[in-house]
């Protein structure tokens, strides 16, 4: 939609959008003041996620039965739990488990939807009634119900998390690349590599799908933020990621018990998520704007 | 009108079984089982006990011979009765559990389609004005808010530090000895918080497309030529423009739908609501197989319901669409 490549470039098999209009977009997106903050925040965050070995004051999982519900202080800078253990290194452990479940969900939900999507899209037909019926199927479905069931009785579990939190948020992108698909395989230069004999598949991955690639990026940075709502919102209900590792929304978890007596326990955790989720919003909302002006909503 | 309506709900059956289909598929072959969970813990369990639990579960049977004895006891709405120690039928569990979840999430549906349609048509005519910024600013830190985070931190200010409200439960202890009068008075204090929690995220969602929507319409030329006629603008806004805007936002709030049946769990088990939510939460942990399958059952039924009622009235709101003619899509 936003990269208006030349029919005959792209026959020829286009492997990326031309440098000036990588260029273009970046000029646009560096224009928008929230979007680069928050990509500045996204990155810190990962960052800590990254090196949180190096920069968690103390460990972890430590016990310090000394320093129980310390409020925050220059020695633990967010204050201590029940057990004495550092919020801040738990939450720059948790950082790692909450941001790689964002992104290994959001990984999964894409690759499902670009596939169902770009079939339902390009072969149309009875294809794109059952996969769509699909869509609609779930779509109509409280989400978190089948995800606490599913995970009550498969067990909760890293992987697992990502898993059926990706299996259960394909539908927007399938939607989207589905439309794509639509428009795009009435183009000239589709039934111009189809008449070079090109296959299917070489014709949606290679020639298609590049030329949908825009509004999945924009639709994989809300998938981001969403995903780790949802991670936090699982370990919150305790059905999340298990024993010890924290995640941010076990940390709240765990502080909701102490929610009379240890306020950071509660505020800073959760100002984790929301921070975080705020910026893949505003990040997505800026890199769309970016990528077509004429979408802005 | 009524064909179409038949026809929107036998379409209904085919979703309803594939949805039991894969949540029975997914319970059955998941490791660990209610036999096992109601008997490992108790030594004195005997070896025919177990069998009895076993076959009452269907647990002996190949999984699609256990699935269409599960369905043929629900087409007579016979769905088992409860793992939990006090056995009961599961439909009786559910039956007094459901009007609160209800209550709460019609009312929150009321208070979201009433205020955010007013919003919408606020900041798409002020365009760029505070009130115009502040709900964009509201629809980015709706969007991004955990709902149990913010019911967190309104309980700390709330109900730790200022204690106007009540935190959990839908009644005080001694709401027996109260009058009528206090004791409903008791009963909405308790709905403050789940209800606005139940809100904020969703209005937020709808705001933001009451917006987009509305500005869409003002651009139209239906409504250049009602200003050319020299209609006054309230008019031109409230008769010509917002009937137009509404219709698409009628199809949004169907789809969030189901965010507000599955927010109920979160919010009751935060709050300590017995609803509906809470049951279900309380079942999967239990692995309660015979709850955990009505509860999704009955969350489906409702989805599609309120999915249905949003759709009926787009097709009462909107003469263009006198049914049949593309009805269903």
């Amino acid at each position: 939609m936003a990269t208006e490549t030349p029919a005959v470039g792209a026959a020829r098999g286009v492997e990326a959008a031309p440098a000036s209009l990588l260029k273009d977009f970046l000029r646009r997106l560096a224009k928008n003041r929230l979007a680069v903050a928050s990509a500045v925040v996204i990155l810190l965050a990962a960052v800590a996620a990254i090196f949180a070995p190096a920069l968690a004051p103390y460990d972890p999982n430590a016990l310090n039965l000394d320093a129980q519900l310390s409020p925050p202080s220059a020695a633990h800078p967010l204050g201590t739990d029940d057990l004495g253990r550092d919020v801040l290194s738990r939450m720059l452990y948790g950082a790692r488990i909450s941001l790689s479940v964002g992104f290994v969900a959001v990984g999964i939900a894409i690759a499902i939807g670009i596939v169902l999507g770009g079939l339902a899209g390009y072969y149309g037909g009875r294809v794109d009634q059952v996969i769509m019926w699909l869509v609609d199927v779930m779509l109509v479905f409280p989400s978190i119900f089948l995800i606490l069931a599913v995970i009550a009785f498969v067990g909760p579990g890293l992987f697992k998390i990502m898993a059926i939190i990706g299996l259960t948020g394909w539908m927007g992108t399938t939607r989207l690349v589905r439309a794509e698909f639509l428009a795009l395989r009435e183009r000239e230069f589709v039934a111009a590599v189809r008449a070079q004999g090109a296959r299917d598949a070489r014709i949606i991955f290679r020639h298609i799908l590049p030329n949908a690639v825009a509004p999945v990026l924009v639709s994989a940075t809300f998938g981001v933020a969403g995903a780790i709502l949802t991670e936090s919102a699982l370990s919150f209900l305790g059905l999340g990621v298990p024993p010890p590792n924290a995640t941010w929304g076990s940390l709240l978890s765990d502080g909701k018990a102490m929610i009379e007596v240890a306020w950071w326990l509660t505020v800073f955790p959760g100002l984790a998520i929301f921070v975080v989720s705020l910026a893949y919003n505003l990040l997505g909302e800026g890199i769309r704007d970016a990528l077509d002006p004429r979408l802005r909503v | 009108m009524t064909a179409y309506l038949v026809r929107r709900v036998l379409l209904m059956i085919p979703t309803l079984l594939f949805i039991t289909v894969v949540s029975f598929v997914v319970m059955r072959l998941a490791p660990g089982d209610p036999v096992q969970l109601q008997t490992e813990l108790n030594p004195r369990v005997s070896a025919e006990a177990r069998e009895r639990l076993i076959a009452y579960h269907g647990l002996d049977k190949p999984i699609h011979v256990a699935y269409f004895i599960w369905l043929r006891n629900v087409l007579t709405l016979d769905f088992g009765r409860s793992s939990a120690p006090d056995g009961r039928p599961v439909i009786e569990k559910i039956a007094e559990r459901l009007p609160i979840t209800l209550f709460i999430n019609v009312i929150s549906f009321v208070l979201v389609l009433g205020l955010a349609v007013p919003i919408g048509i606020l900041s798409a005519t002020r365009q760029g004005s505070w009130l115009d910024r502040l709900t964009t600013l509201y629809v980015f830190v709706g969007y991004a808010m955990p709902s149990f985070w913010l019911a967190l931190l309104l309980m700390i200010l709330f109900g730790v530090r200022l204690g106007w409200l009540p935190i959990s439960g839908l009644h005080s202890l001694d709401a027996y000895r109260m009058g009528p009068f206090e004791y409903w008075l008791d009963f909405g204090k308790h709905l403050v918080l789940p209800v606005f929690i139940g809100v904020f995220g969703g209005l937020a969602g709808l705001s933001r497309y009451a917006r987009s929507s509305m500005l869409e319409v003002i651009r139209q030329d239906y409504v250049r030529v009602a200003r050319a006629k020299g209609l006054p603008e309230t008019r031109v806004i409230y008769r010509h423009a917002l009937r137009n805007a509404l219709l698409p936002l009628l199809t949004i709030f169907g789809l969030s739908i189901p965010g507000f049946i599955g927010g109920s769990v979160i919010i009751e088990s935060i709050f300590a609501i017995p609803g509906l939510g809470q049951l279900f939460y309380q079942s999967v942990l239990s692995r309660d197989y015979n709850l955990v399958m009505a509860s999704l059952v009955i969350g489906a039924v409702l989805t599609m319901v309120g999915n249905l009622l949003a759709d009926l009235s787009y097709a009462v709101a909107n003469p263009q669409i006198r049914l049949g003619a593309k009805g269903g899509d």
